[in-house]
């Protein structure tokens, strides 16, 4: 299968000495052309720093990496012209309308008059923004100004296109439309996608394959149904109605049949169970026996969450915020 | 795949160059329209140019009283000063809009885009031109209509527009270098404020070369902003050392070369840090 994206060995550093944050250290994967992939991972896993090397915006301290055939280092002219990226932030000029937008993109990709028009009312009409084409972007919604964002990297149709969370900050409807718009692409154009997102639910619906990056490394790779039939089968988290009692309530769960494996994150403990409906009641029933009182229980099949606790030994949502935090990786 | 949607094919290097100096053709129409569409902004833009020229007319008038302005009107002494200053000063901004461009995704964008660094750069430069001419016949206009009167002719108008122009390019260059290594609108005023005046002052812009106090008059000789005031005025007012004006035209075009490839080079200094 020839491959749209290949990266090996990515190896990436901010800045020099004590302040040198190490940003990627060893990021590699393949995607297979005409498909979605994602890079799925927290606040500063690497996903932007990945994405900009592979567009060439920013080059790695080693590493290498092809994309549509082209190698990345030796012809970044070239790549340009196969490529579209949106980058994290949003990058239409918001004192332009939506079409002039789209008519400047077209003249920096040297696209004939003729076709910057059909283009431009092409995928005005795709992504429902012809009536709003003569108004200038900074009134648009924030859903609408995405879109154009993603119109304006597919004017001069790419081979790959690389969307940098193209959904983050959009209300649930505007994430929904996203979405469709993002498989519309592959289906009708069979344009190659990467996209990058904080979201499980978002690699979950859209990638066919993906990896999850954490702390610069690729801690997981396959399609989301690999991801989460890796694991042994569903999970019970319990939330604590005091966290003090972490410890016993850890105790007593590890001690049920059936229960494979217990992880703790604050106040909610996950157990890694053959069968949920099965293993509850006893699993509650050791609770109360060792005197602990809940907060709520929730029995869930794998998700792509468990997959990355399985695999970065942390909950997403903890790692993202630590993240946030700017709890960095030191090179 | 239908035919519309077949991927394009890499742009054969020999139409680049025609491709290039269309990016800065459209480059240029993207910022006229943002000033376009800042009308308070616009307005400052144009106005600034008279302010300078009826407030430091009227405020120094009786300088012309000294000798060593020779018998002209204060009023036509300072016009070529003012429209080199003001192409200076409006210059200094131009690196805002590149870290506007930053600050979105826009640079990010156009940098994984075909278009040329050199192109960027000399779109950038190309509209700074387009608002230094513009900014300096207003000055001429207001002059002429204050009752000064340039013996020098259009070749001396067309002299004051060409320094104005050059020294315009040149401090354009120099705020989008600034603008691409520190990546900072605050630091960019700052060092913008820092350099402009002090150069305005040391120079020969409101007062006469003979009557500068020694240690400036030997700054002005390094000074392109002297340059550029020198060059305009002898042109505009009678009876010009033409060899002296070239020569001081060509130290201007020198250094403008120079700040256009400093420039063009400081975008290597933005992608290490992005
Ligand atoms: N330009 C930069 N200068 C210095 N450090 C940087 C720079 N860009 C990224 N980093 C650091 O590199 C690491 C990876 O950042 P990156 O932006 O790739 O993460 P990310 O996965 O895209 O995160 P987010 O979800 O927040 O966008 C982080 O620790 C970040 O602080
Ligand atoms: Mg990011």
């Amino acid at each position: 299968m020839q491959h749209a994206i290949e990266a090996e060995g990515l190896v990436k550093t901010y800045g020099k000495g004590a302040k040198a944050v190490r940003a990627l250290s060893g990021v590699g994967f393949a995607v297979p052309r005409g498909t979605v992939f994602g890079l799925l991972g927290p606040n500063g896993a690497g996903k932007s720093t990945t994405t900009k090397i592979l567009t060439t915006l920013s080059t790695p301290d080693s590493g290498s990496a092809v994309v549509a055939g082209l190698d990345v280092a030796k012809e970044p002219g070239r790549v340009r012209h196969a490529i579209g990226y949106v980058p994290q932030k949003p990058c239409f000029d918001p004192t332009a309308t939506g079409r002039e937008n789209l008519t400047l993109q077209g003249h920096i990709y040297g696209l004939s008059r003729s076709d910057i028009r059909a283009r431009g009312d092409q995928l005005l009409e795709r992504f429902g923004l012809a009536d709003a084409a003569h108004r200038v972007t900074k009134t648009w919604s924030g859903g609408m100004q995405r879109k154009l964002d993603v119109a304006l990297a597919l004017m001069h149709r790419p081979r790959v296109l690389f969307l940098d969370e193209p959904t983050t900050g959009l209300d649930p409807e505007a994430r929904a439309d996203m979405w469709a718009e993002i498989s519309g692409v592959t289906r009708a154009d069979g344009v190659t996608v990467l996209l990058t997102t904080h979201y499980l639910e978002e690699a979950d619906h859209l990638a066919d394959r993906l990896v999850i990056v954490d702390r610069g490394q690729v801690v997981a790779e396959g399609t989301p149904e690999e991801l989460k039939g890796g694991l042994d089968g569903d999970t019970v988290q319990v939330e604590l109605a005091d966290p003090g009692q972490q410890g016993s309530a850890r105790a007593a769960i590890a001690a049920v049949r059936g229960v494979s494996a217990v992880g703790a994150d604050g106040a909610r403990l996950h157990a890694s169970v053959g069968n949920g409906a099965a293993t509850l009641p006893g699993l509650l029933a050791a609770l109360e026996g060792a005197g602990v009182p809940l907060a709520s229980v929730t029995v869930a099949r794998p998700s792509l969450d468990d997959v990355y606790l399985r695999h970065a030994g942390r909950s997403f949502h903890s790692a993202d915020r630590a993240g946030l935090d700017g709890t960095e990786v030191a090179a | 795949m239908s035919a519309t949607l077949a991927p394009v094919a890499p742009a054969r290097p020999d139409v680049q160059h025609g491709l290039a100096l269309r990016q800065t053709a459209y480059l240029i129409g993207r910022s006229l329209r943002i000033l376009r569409r800042e009308p308070v902004y616009l307005a400052f833009t144009l106005l600034q140019p008279m302010v300078w020229l009826l407030l430091f007319g009227a405020l120094f008038e009786r300088v012309a009283d000294l000798p060593g302005f020779g018998d002209i009107s204060y009023l036509e002494y300072l016009t070529p000063g003012v429209i080199v200053m003001t192409a200076m000063m409006s210059a200094g901004w131009a690196g805002t809009a590149f870290i506007d461009d930053m600050q979105r995704g826009v640079m990010d964008r156009n940098l994984t885009s075909p278009v040329s660094r050199g192109a960027l750069i000399t779109g950038a430069l190309a509209y700074q031109a387009v608002v230094t001419v513009v900014q300096s016949l207003i000055v001429f206009g207001v002059g002429l209509l204050a009752g000064a009167r340039y013996d020098g002719g259009v070749a001396g108008v067309l002299v004051v527009l060409l320094c104005a122009t050059l020294l315009a390019v040149i401090f354009a260059a120099l705020s989008c270098a600034v603008a691409l290594m520190l990546r900072s609108q605050e630091s960019l005023i700052g060092v913008s404020q820092f350099l402009t005046l002090p150069l305005a002052f040391m120079s020969t812009v409101m007062m006469a070369p003979a009557l500068l106090p020694g240690w400036v008059g030997t700054a002005a000789r390094y000074n392109p902003v002297d340059w550029a005031a020198r060059a305009g005025r002898d042109a505009l007012l009678g009876h010009p050392d033409w060899s002296a004006v070239l020569g001081r035209a060509g130290l201007l075009a020198a250094l403008t070369l120079v700040m256009a490839w400093l420039a063009t080079r400081a975008f290597r200094a933005y992608q290490r840090s992005v």
